[in-house]
């Protein structure tokens, strides 16, 4: 049982939140060129939901790794790989909270208030504003694609972490792979 | 001696009839606002443009002659999506009728401000008999009408086809509006 490795807590919220991340923005832009109809309405409804619980899930992990620190990186990493990694951490971390909250922002601009599973009403910060709703959209969709495009960078630097470099970066999220010993 | 009558008879035509006091609406003081609850989410909409004529003795209720006019293409929503919807065949077909309309047909006084109005709604080539109650509030010469009423969207075809669905949007559509009219 290597020891380089995050909590199962960690690894489960880690693995929860990106299959939940991955799947609300498909299902975001599927969505959102549907023709308004009764099923628009739904899915919507449904990716706010999943938007707040990611949201709710996020803010678990970062109190999580606030109080369990991340393993230490491997030491053949050069000084500035091991700070674009932690960077980009952050960023994704900053990124996870402001698609949710460019998403609640933007529904309560639209004048449509988020509520919760369709039961617990989630207050607007801002009130119906036509203007301030088309700006929010907008972020919301950049936030969105910036977020995807990290994603994509993150993943990658994890298969190149195991293919390329041979070290535990990836076996340490992902158990049931075998950690390269170097 | 000819033209004496003739402009007297025309000054006659401009002057207006004492008996039938009627009062015009002030548009920036008066709305037309609905919610409608869509997947449980109450939703705000209003009329920008509409009309009245209204003929209104608080002493006398029951001689009330009100007529009002929607314009439901002026439809606001919040969003250009939903508005362009709005107006297709499917909810509000404006190209086919382009406005709502409500007569009264009697309105009775309830007491301290309160009043009733019955009368007949006439949207998108159907019309219903509607109950609303309303309160007056008089200040500085201006008369303020304020009440709300519930209509049933369906009754009115008023979104058809898979909109007809009411658990994605609700048969309900709470309709509130306040209008400021000159009291005289």
């Amino acid at each position: 049982m290597p020891e380089n490795r995050y909590t199962r807590t960690a690894i489960a919220l880690h693995w929860l939140v990106a299959a939940l991340i991955l799947f609300n923005l498909g299902f975001g832009l599927y969505t959102v060129d549907l023709p308004l109809s009764p099923r628009k309405l739904r899915y919507f409804s449904w990716h706010k939901w999943i938007g707040v619980t990611i949201f709710l899930l996020v803010a678990a992990r970062l109190l999580w790794r606030l109080t369990h620190p991340a393993p230490a990186l491997p030491s053949t990493m050069k000084p500035w790989e091991a700070r674009a990694a932690h960077v980009s951490h952050i960023a994704l971390y900053v990124l996870f909270f402001s698609a949710p909250l460019s998403g609640w922002l933007f529904s309560s601009a639209a004048g449509f208030q988020t509520v919760y599973l369709g039961v617990l009403p989630i207050p607007d910060l801002l009130s119906k504003n036509r203007d301030l709703a088309d700006g929010l959209k907008v972020a919301h969709h950049w936030i969105n694609y910036a977020m995807g495009a990290l994603i994509a960078v993150h993943a990658a630097a994890a298969v190149k972490h195991h293919v390329v470099n041979r070290d535990d970066v990836l076996a340490r999220m992902l158990p049931f792979l075998k950690a390269h010993r170097p | 001696m000819s033209r004496i009558l003739c402009l007297s008879a025309a000054l006659a035509l401009l002057l207006p009839l004492p008996a039938a006091a009627q009062q015009k609406v002030i548009p920036d003081k008066s709305s037309i606002r609905f919610v409608t609850k869509q997947m449980n989410v109450p939703v705000e909409g209003r009329f920008r443009k509409f009309d009245a004529t209204v003929s209104f003795d608080p002493g006398r209720p029951e001689s009330t002659k009100a007529e009002f006019e929607v314009d439901l293409g002026s439809i606001d929503l919040g969003n250009a999506e939903g508005e362009t919807e709005a107006r297709r065949k499917a909810w509000l077909n404006i190209d086919v009728f382009p406005k709502a309309r409500f007569v009264a047909t009697s309105v009775k006084a309830l007491g301290t401000g309160k009043f009733e109005a019955t009368g007949d709604l006439a949207i998108k080539g159907t019309t219903q008999k509607i109950v609303a109650p309303f309160t007056i509030v008089e200040a500085g010469g201006m008369r303020t009408v304020e009440g709300q009423f519930t209509l049933k969207r369906l009754q009115f075809r008023i979104g058809e086809g898979p909109w007809a669905d009411t658990e994605t949007v609700a048969d309900e559509v709470l309709v509130r509006f306040k209008f400021t009219l000159p009291t005289k």
